[in-house]
């Protein structure tokens, strides 16, 4: 992995540095508090009740955490292979896409285990495919993978608007939005579980993709570092040219490592389709996809790493809701620049204390 | 400390009950936010009136995506907020959903009709008044050429358009009426420039008045309309003083009125549930006449759109609305 310095501990290299950022972006953002005469302390209390004190803000903050590990890994095995995605924002979409088309025309006939199984594969599929375009444009034409990404976001939100509109539409319906997919399409939710085996949790739209997320990670933990394709897509990441000595085709790894990026973008429609808003709909994706390289560069680009700072971003977003809505000059803009300046300090600016903290174990050891 | 607000707040959910009949009025705004200088910002301009005449605070929440609608409405059901009023379409699943479950929480659509006991649906007879528009600006241009141009290409917008080409049709058979949409997400509603292309390239093709359903992007297509030295029609707010001398009148739809009178019923305690759609007759959408368009619009053009608006009143002329097939014809 680049960046991390061989000379520092582990511990420092994930833990201290990334955690330092942290500070650093959440001070600058008490001082913004207190220059819109907001306490930064109790704006502090209630972010983090929002997100961890009552059941449900702990739903929608790991709802929102489900989002992340997937966009989040997502853009760290592309980055493994030495490319940048940021077009997680159009695979999370398509694959809400392939979610949406599987379930809008199987929902009646097949049965609920075999429909989520297939729709779960529909959105890997569709997502994968969103992204082994532009994998093949940059490795047998040499396209900026940067460029055709973000491109590939424009086109996923026209063909999302142009479905919605023209095709998918509900008859009657003035929201461009499906019709509600039936009951089997729904994935259970985690308070209706807490419930079957007795224990009341309030509602929230935390459901068992969370499970698929957390598996996800597992699996590209697995995939990257326990692999022989885990290993070809390192290795060209890490140097192409010694990839090809090696006998590894670039190309052809980094259209795998593109289609698992996609595929894991493509789970978000698994998360909000089947398991939040049950009807396709515009936007749904919206955000994921870029906070995904936030905490993908944050987590350091492994799965561990990945799921806490997922974790971190969930509870933004759901403590930042919660402070929109408690402090009313706060508004959600206020909310946005926190995010802001946390995606700053840990994605620009990460390696902003690794001189200072290197020189201090320089001066420990010598 | 935790403990102490956890405590706090299952206080607040005991004596729930009690605040629950009590006048605390809300606004949920679409994910647009409430400064988009359009819809929800006239709706936000109703809030801010009602504050300054009755000194009671209108809680606002502005959601940032989907799932945030839903619980905004909810949370702010369950603190007692009555009655809630949640602005545009898109929150109509949202409002269907959690108006069922609180049902002594009153809650105000605007947009859309969702048919529960405990919501009161305000709709806008949008075709209405871009008709009058469409036909007022037949009746000013001198090539018979006019154009259209909607934000994001969705139902709502193409029924602004099709209103607009029926007016102009209905004042001159033989107008041409050229349709451009600016995008096909949301930020074709906040993108002045691509608007300001369009509106030149049919200002090139001979149009000499435009019509701009696009939110923030309208801006463009007047300022290209004073560049030119043509005419544009301002939507949704009076914009006439934009540009005087360019702006021939504007379609306004009294969003910011809606919600204003909607919390005032609440107050005293007029509220009550069911669907209210305003068009002319209702004023909830007009033309706009003022010392800023007053020395564009002759005496006889006055005349005549006040006719034509008594006729869609009356029933004489009926319009046709987009949205009851999904297509322009009439």
């Amino acid at each position: 992995m680049k960046g991390l310095d061989r000379n520092l501990p582990t511990w420092v290299n994930v833990g201290l540095l990334p955690l330092l950022n942290v500070v650093t972006a959440l001070l600058i953002s008490a001082v913004v508090f207190w220059l819109i005469d907001v306490n930064p302390l109790e704006a502090a209390e209630i972010l983090l009740y929002g997100a961890f004190g009552y059941q449900e803000g702990i739903g929608f903050t790991l709802y929102y955490t489900t989002n992340f590990i997937f966009t989040g890994l997502a853009v760290a095995i592309a980055f493994h292979v030495g490319l940048f995605n940021i077009g997680g924002e159009g695979q999370a979409y398509i694959g809400g896409l392939g979610v949406g088309l599987l379930c809008l025309a199987l929902d009646a006939s097949v049965p609920g285990p075999v429909l989520l199984l297939l729709s779960t594969l529909a959105a890997a599929l569709f997502g994968a495919a969103w992204a082994f375009i532009p994998g093949w444009l940059q490795a047998y034409r040499g396209s900026h993978i940067v460029i055709t990404t973000i491109m590939f976001n424009f086109l996923a939100s026209s063909l999302m608007v142009y479905l919605m509109v023209n095709v998918l539409r509900e008859p009657g319906q003035m929201a461009p939005q499906s019709r509600a997919l039936a009951e089997t399409a729904w994935l259970p939710f985690m308070h209706d579980l807490f419930a079957a085996i007795g224990i009341e949790f309030e509602r929230s739209p935390l459901n068992i993709s969370l499970f698929l997320a957390l598996l996800c990670a597992f699996g590209a933990w697995v995939f990257i570092w326990k692999t022989k394709w885990g290993y070809e897509i390192r290795t060209v990441g890490s140097n192409q040219q010694a990839a090809v000595y090696a006998g590894i085709k670039p190309a052809r790894v980094m259209l795998l490592a593109m289609a698992i990026s996609g595929a894991l973008a493509g789970f978000v429609g698994v998360n909000e389709i089947n398991g939040v808003q049950h009807r396709l709909l515009l936007d749904f994706h919206y955000g994921y996809g870029f906070a995904g390289i936030a905490v993908a560069l944050m987590g350091r680009n492994h799965p561990i790493g990945i799921v806490l700072a997922a974790l971190l971003f969930g509870a933004l977003y759901q403590g930042g809701a919660e402070l929109a809505f408690e402090m009313s000059n706060v508004n959600r803009d206020i909310v946005v620049v926190m995010q802001g300046l946390v995606i700053l300090f840990c994605g620009a600016l990460e390696f902003l204390y690794k001189p200072l903290i290197a020189n201090m174990f320089k001066e420990k050891t010598a | 400390m935790k403990k102490t607000i956890i405590a706090a707040c299952m206080g607040l959910t005991l004596v729930q009950p009690a605040i629950a009949a009590d006048f605390k009025p809300a606004v949920v705004y679409d994910k647009a936010g409430k400064f988009d200088k359009s819809f929800n910002e006239a709706v936000f301009r109703g809030a801010e009136k009602f504050k300054k005449d009755t000194g009671v605070e209108v809680k606002e929440v502005e959601p940032t995506n989907e799932a945030q609608v839903e619980q905004g409405l909810e949370k702010l059901a369950r603190r007692g907020s009555s009655p809630i009023v949640a602005v545009g379409f898109s929150q109509a699943n949202a409002v269907s959903s959690v108006s069922a479950k609180y049902p002594d929480v009153q809650f105000t659509l605007i947009d859309m009709v969702v048919d529960n006991p405990n919501v009161h649906s305000i709709v806008f007879k949008e075709h209405e008044g871009s008709f009058l528009v469409g036909a007022l600006a037949a009746m000013k241009s001198a090539t018979g050429k006019v154009g259209f141009i909607g934000g994001m290409d969705i139902p709502l917008i193409r029924k602004f358009g099709c209103g607009f080409e029926q007016g102009a049709k209905y004042e001159n058979p033989k107008a041409e009426v050229f349709t451009n949409m600016i995008g096909s997400t949301g930020a074709a509603f906040n993108n002045p420039g691509k608007a300001a292309e369009l509106a030149k390239s049919q200002f090139d093709s001979g149009a000499d008045v435009i019509f701009a359903a696009a939110g923030s992007s309208g801006s463009g297509v007047y300022q290209a309309a004073k560049d030119v030295g043509k005419y544009a029609i301002g939507v949704d707010s009076n914009q006439n003083h934009l540009h005087p001398g360019t702006m021939l009148t504007s379609m306004v739809k009294r969003v910011d009125v809606a919600a204003y009178s909607n919390w005032m019923a609440a107050k005293d305690g007029k509220w009550e549930p069911g669907v209210e759609a305003l068009g002319l007759a209702e004023n909830g959408v007009d033309w706009a006449l003022d010392e800023h368009n007053r020395s564009l619009v002759t005496k006889e053009m006055e005349e005549k759109v006040n006719q034509i608006k008594a006729d869609i009143i009356s029933g004489k002329i009926k319009v046709h609305d987009y949205m009851s097939d999904n297509s322009c014809k009439y």
